[in-house]
């Protein structure tokens, strides 16, 4: 042995600095980027689908359901008669229901009496892109829409509990028998699937706006980019007040409501 | 060996009876013939080569599945440079509109059963 015991622990030493001195090297150079990709700009790589309904404008319509039809068929959304079999991907709720934090007993009439609009917020921190098991449901990283794959889906319902918006409709049905006119240019689903709106992502895809906002005919719905300073949405929620639901249980819903 | 007369016995109508339909082919003349698919349409090319969708059109397919759903990507480069979109009902049923002579044919001979048109729209369904 060459090695005495002293030569060995500074051999030893000047091996263990070396390593560690890599690694904190290393370390500061894949650290930063890591760090940047935090900021929700790199998050959504530039764009950030964002939905601005005004209920003032809607209430103006009284019982008009073109937004929800338009979009129920457009995605061949079954109707049942019993209300535990209801699929809905947007859907009218008594403004008390999904706003019960909002309204007092002394609140405006019209707001008391005039039903809200709703659906599926694709929300910033989705609680149900959590619970799935099996990624069915995830939320895309280019434009913040939380997207659903239905081939995926096992129909666990996991996501039905975790959804605080109850914007997840789950088929215990064949639902096909239940579509007044299957539209050929969407797929339907099956029985043990969970569904939802999932922003006309197809739509958008081809450049379209999302059915139910074209389908307004009081201009109620606005639907853009947050990432985009001039966007219509960011322009309305720059200029006015508007309230979300729920936003306290930290789930950073991304449709926003004039009232 | 007890009762060695009944069991050989037994295998014997066992066998004849597994293989009976190999003699009821052999004894009519029918062989299992490849099914005879119909082409209705007047292009000449497919995404890709025959041979190839012939093999793997289930894996193009799924393919196709999860580009389009999980990637966001729609478009597909096939033969000679063509852009098509990723799609069964739209691109594939576009040329191949006859599900039952098509699609059926092959699948109830070979004894597969796919799940697609649970719920992907059949062109004749809409009609």
């Amino acid at each position: 042995m060459g090695l005495d015991r002293r030569k060995f622990l500074k051999v030893a030493g000047c091996a263990a600095l070396g390593i560690a001195g890599g690694t904190t090297a290393k370390l500061g150079v894949g650290g930063s980027p890591a760090r940047a990709s935090s900021t929700s700009k790199a998050v959504h790589g530039g764009k950030r689908w964002a939905m601005v309904i005004d209920l003032r404008k809607c209430h103006k319509a009284e019982e008009c359901d073109d937004c929800i039809n338009a979009c129920h068929v457009t995605h061949n959304v079954p109707k049942f008669d019993n209300p535990k079999d209801e699929i809905k991907w947007i859907w009218r709720e008594s403004f008390g229901h999904a706003f019960h934090d909002q309204e007092h007993e002394y609140a405006a009439e019209s707001l008391k009496h005039s039903p809200a609009l709703l659906l599926c917020n694709h929300c910033d921190n989705p609680p149900c892109v959590k619970v799935c098991p099996t990624q069915a449901t995830w939320k895309r990283e280019e434009d913040g829409i939380v997207m659903m794959d239905w081939h995926r889906c096992i129909g666990c319902r996991y996501c039905v509990a975790a959804c605080p918006y109850g914007s997840r409709s789950f088929n215990w049905r064949d639902p096909r028998p239940h579509i007044d006119k299957i539209h050929d240019e969407f797929p339907t689903r099956t029985r043990g699937v969970v569904e939802k709106c999932t922003f006309c992502e197809e739509r958008l895809a081809k450049g379209k706006i999302p059915s139910c906002v074209e389908a307004c005919k009081e201009k109620a719905i606005a639907f853009g980019d947050l990432e985009d300073p001039n966007s219509e949405v960011r322009r309305i929620l720059g200029e006015n007040f508007t309230i979300r639901r729920k936003p306290e249980l930290g789930t950073k819903p991304e449709v926003y409501y004039l009232v | 060996m007890y009762d060695a007369g009944k069991i050989i016995a037994g295998l014997v109508i066992f066998l004849v009876l597994v293989t009976s339909p190999m003699w009821y082919k052999a004894a009519t003349g029918t062989k299992g013939e490849a099914p005879e698919l119909k082409y209705v349409t007047e292009s000449k090319v497919c995404v890709a080569e025959t041979e190839y969708m012939k093999a793997f059109h289930m894996d193009l397919l799924n393919e196709w599945r999860d580009d389009v759903v999980r990637r966001d990507d729609r478009q597909y480069e096939g033969l000679e440079g063509k852009v098509y979109e990723k799609s069964l009902s739209r691109t594939c049923m576009s040329c191949h509109s006859n599900k039952d002579e098509f699609c059926d044919r092959c699948h109830d001979y070979a004894g597969v059963s796919v799940y697609c048109w649970d719920c992907h729209v059949e062109p004749a369904e809409v009609q």
